[in-house]
């Protein structure tokens, strides 16, 4: 049977089980529009193509799912370009369709033509223009594939208005041949035992998780593994969740606002088993000073994550779940051979001295709120049980500090691009993943002016996310780096007028609470928490309230600043 | 170290751009690159001189490898090749340099393509240091005007000793 482009489109995601769509219309892509109310896929309309990516991006992290969006070509698409960038960063599989201008109109600087396609090749996995429609089932097929097999990461599929009006008889192909792309999963064994015996023979061993982790779904074996052998655990921003933050051998975070405790273990251990990282410069400070004792197992998927800022004594290109579960079964083949004793007694002792010596601790207040108790406060009420989004900044770092992270995709934000206005719409992309559970946006009040306008969407739609800005009427984080590092020079930090963020929220229909003072921040939580809408809750936090322990850039991560 | 990299991708629009794009991107330096089809339908190879330690290297190898449109990638340096570049030299040749300028070209065995009374187009073919050589030699007379191919490079057959 004969077909429009637009209903071979929307045919093809029905094929790849896409339930929902994050979007906004516009000219190029009104052919789909049009035909989008026939299929069986929820469209959310978003008031910002930005917030369609970020949205996209939070249900994909929450779910494991490719994330999807549709928008217009042009602005629609450049819109699209902070998101995706975002998405790359962090390894999370998107597929957006961006309009585009008719075939024959393409290079002729037409209305609302951009080269999309080039704009975003450095933040794309891949991208494709589609020039002929019969080709659309095969590129739909492979965007799907490439965005979620591997590491991975968003694709982009450019699509001529004149393509998605046009008809063909549809072939749709069942598989993907793809001779240049094949991702690696299977461990090499003889390195896998390679890396056990280092471990077994360690003296101070120490896991090093990360976003790998959770993208594979290897938390159980990984957790499955320090608690065996006992090994005391460490994670990155894009990792946390992975291993239980409140198990005796995890250690928080590690890296410029990593704990004490973490960093000094990285400093003193003598075998690191790093797990789908990518020793980001925010984690590893000077990176000729990491970790100098350390014999370093690197599995990742990715080989170019490999000895590109570190070196490593065994590296192991695989899915981090496959080399996990390779590393438990020859594990286990040796313990039924012989007893493995407890080596690493006295490493744990050590740390939880450093732990006790200093651990992660601020100045507490009777008189103003500070934002870390807010954190701890949301984590008291919800026992960790919800899905936490964060804007970018000091809001960031106190909520990767403070809220304990129990299972994988509870924690979402933006690591690798540190993306301003991420939270918000990411909570939303979550919630509509999972209507029934908690999700919060923990904000700064700069942040979350970047994509406030999703109030709508939240609104419209139900959407019962919870915002708490944490308002310190600053670009805190650079704030911070001026009071440290630039004389206290606030240079164009100070946001000296913001808007009354209650009016705001009811403004749009949802709900707003204000906190002042300690003693109101529970009681405001509890009602924000239990309602089922869409709530903005204003903590005014103490202003000047600085993100600690700090490594500053381009130090050691032995030289940290404390409380 | 200067490194050869015989990279085989899919001819696709865009390609050449992914490819250019990575090394810009990633700061790595592009000293040549080549292009032309293959006989396989459908595939280009890419010759592309590259400078850079082990590490940087590995990274360029592996970056180009993760490319969806890379089919292929070589490190010359690492198998045994012929490396070839063509090369047009436009020079002075006045009446009283011709004769030592054909000499030249004949020593080197390159060709004269094209002649005018103040000038001559030498065409010559050769690995880098023959063409350097030929360069500084003719370098007396005055070279108006270069253009080079960028090296090609091919594995050796086997060789039998
Ligand atoms: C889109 C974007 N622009 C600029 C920055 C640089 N930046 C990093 S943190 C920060 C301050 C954020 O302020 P706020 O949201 O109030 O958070 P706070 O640090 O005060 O908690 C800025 C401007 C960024 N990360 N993202
Ligand atoms: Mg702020």
């Amino acid at each position: 049977m004969k077909m429009k482009g637009a209903r071979i489109l929307l045919e093809c995601l029905k094929q790849e089980g896409v339930e929902v769509i994050f979007g906004f219309p516009g000219g190029a892509v009104i052919d789909i529009y049009h035909e989008l109310p026939n299929y069986p896929i929820k469209h959310y309309l978003v008031r910002h193509e930005q917030a369609a990516v970020h949205a996209a991006d939070g249900y994909s992290r929450a779910t494991g799912k490719v994330g999807v969006v549709l928008v217009t070509s042009g602005p629609g698409a450049t819109n699209t370009v902070t998101g995706i960038a975002t998405a790359y960063m962090d390894s999370i599989p998107l597929v957006v369709f961006t309009g585009q201008v008719p075939r024959m109109l393409i290079g002729n600087d037409a209305f609302q033509e951009v080269d999309i396609v080039g704009i975003t090749r450095p933040c794309t996995k891949h991208n494709y223009l589609v020039k002929d429609l019969s080709q659309l089932p095969r590129i739909i097929k492979e965007a799907f594939y490439i965005a979620k097999s591997g590491r991975p990461g968003p694709v982009l599929v450019d699509l001529p208005k004149d393509i998605m009006a046009s008809v063909i008889k549809p072939e749709y192909p069942k598989s993907v041949h793809l001779r240049s792309y094949n991702p690696h999963y299977q461990p090499n064994l003889k390195q896998v035992k390679k890396a056990l015996e280092l471990i077994l023979n360690a003296k101070r061993p120490l896991i090093f998780a990360g976003g790998g982790v959770i993208a594979s779904s290897a938390h159980e074996e990984l957790t499955w593994l320090a608690r065996e052998l006992k090994i005391p655990v460490t994670a990155t921003l894009m990792g946390l969740g992975s291993f239980p933050g409140n198990d005796p051998l995890w250690l928080g975070m590690l890296g410029m606002h990593g704990t004490y405790v973490a960093n000094m273990a990285v400093n003193h251990a003598d075998v690191i088993l790093a797990v789908g990282v990518r020793f980001d410069d925010r984690v590893t400070g000077r990176v000729d000073t990491f970790a100098p004792s350390a014999k370093i197992i690197h599995v990742d998927i990715d080989p170019t994550s490999i000895r590109k800022n570190v070196q490593v004594d065994i590296p192991i290109v695989a899915d981090c779940k496959e080399a996990l579960m390779t590393l438990k079964n020859e594990l286990i083949t040796i313990k039924k051979k012989k007893d493995i004793s407890d080596n690493y007694e006295s490493w744990r002792d050590k740390i939880t001295a450093w732990n006790e010596a200093h651990p992660l601790t601020y100045v507490k207040s009777d008189e103003v709120i500070k934002p870390q108790f807010v954190i701890e406060k949301l984590y008291e009420l919800t026992g960790g049980d919800a899905i936490i989004t964060t804007e970018v900044g000091q809001n960031q770092m106190w909520a990767a500090q403070h809220f304990r992270y129990l299972r994988p995709r509870t924690l979402l934000s933006s690591g690798g691009l540190g993306t301003m206005g991420y939270g918000f719409p990411a909570a939303i992309g979550a919630q509509i993943a999972y209507p029934d559970k908690l999700v919060v946006d923990i904000a700064g009040d700069g942040s979350i002016q970047m994509n406030i306008q999703e109030l709508a969407t939240a609104v419209w739609y139900n959407l019962p996310v919870k915002i708490i800005i944490l308002n310190n009427s600053y670009l805190g984080m650079v704030r911070q780096w001026q009071e440290l590092f630039y004389n206290r020079n606030y240079s164009s930090t100070h946001l000296e007028y913001n808007p009354d963020f209650v009016k705001i929220a009811e403004a749009y229909g949802a709900e707003g609470y204000r906190a002042t003072k300690p003693d109101e921040v529970e009681d405001v939580l509890k009602r924000a928490l239990s309602s089922e809408k869409t709530c903005v809750v204003e903590m005014v936090i103490e202003k000047e309230e600085n993100v600690y322990p700090m490594v500053p850039a381009g130090a050691s991560l032995s030289e940290m600043l404390l409380v | 170290m200067r490194h050869t990299l015989s990279v085989l991708v899919e001819d696709e629009p865009g390609v050449l751009s992914r490819v250019a794009g990575l090394f810009s991107g990633r700061g790595f330096n592009i000293e040549s690159l080549n292009v032309a089809p293959t006989l396989e339908k459908g595939t280009s190879l890419m010759t592309i001189v590259t400078e850079g330690d082990e590490q940087i290297i590995e990274q360029i190898i592996k970056q180009l490898r993760k490319l969806i449109t890379v089919i292929k990638v070589v490190d010359m340096n690492t198998v045994r090749t012929v490396e070839r570049e063509m090369i047009l030299i436009k020079v002075n040749a006045q009446n009283s340099s011709r004769a030592e300028i054909l000499r030249i070209v004949d020593i080197f065995r390159c060709k004269v393509v094209d002649v005018s009374i103040a000038e001559m187009t030498i065409e010559a073919t050769g690995n880098t240091e023959k063409l350097s050589a030929l360069i500084s030699l003719l370098q007396k007379f005055g070279i108006k005007e270069i253009a080079r191919t960028g090296i090609v490079a091919m594995k050796r057959s086997m060789q039998l000793i």
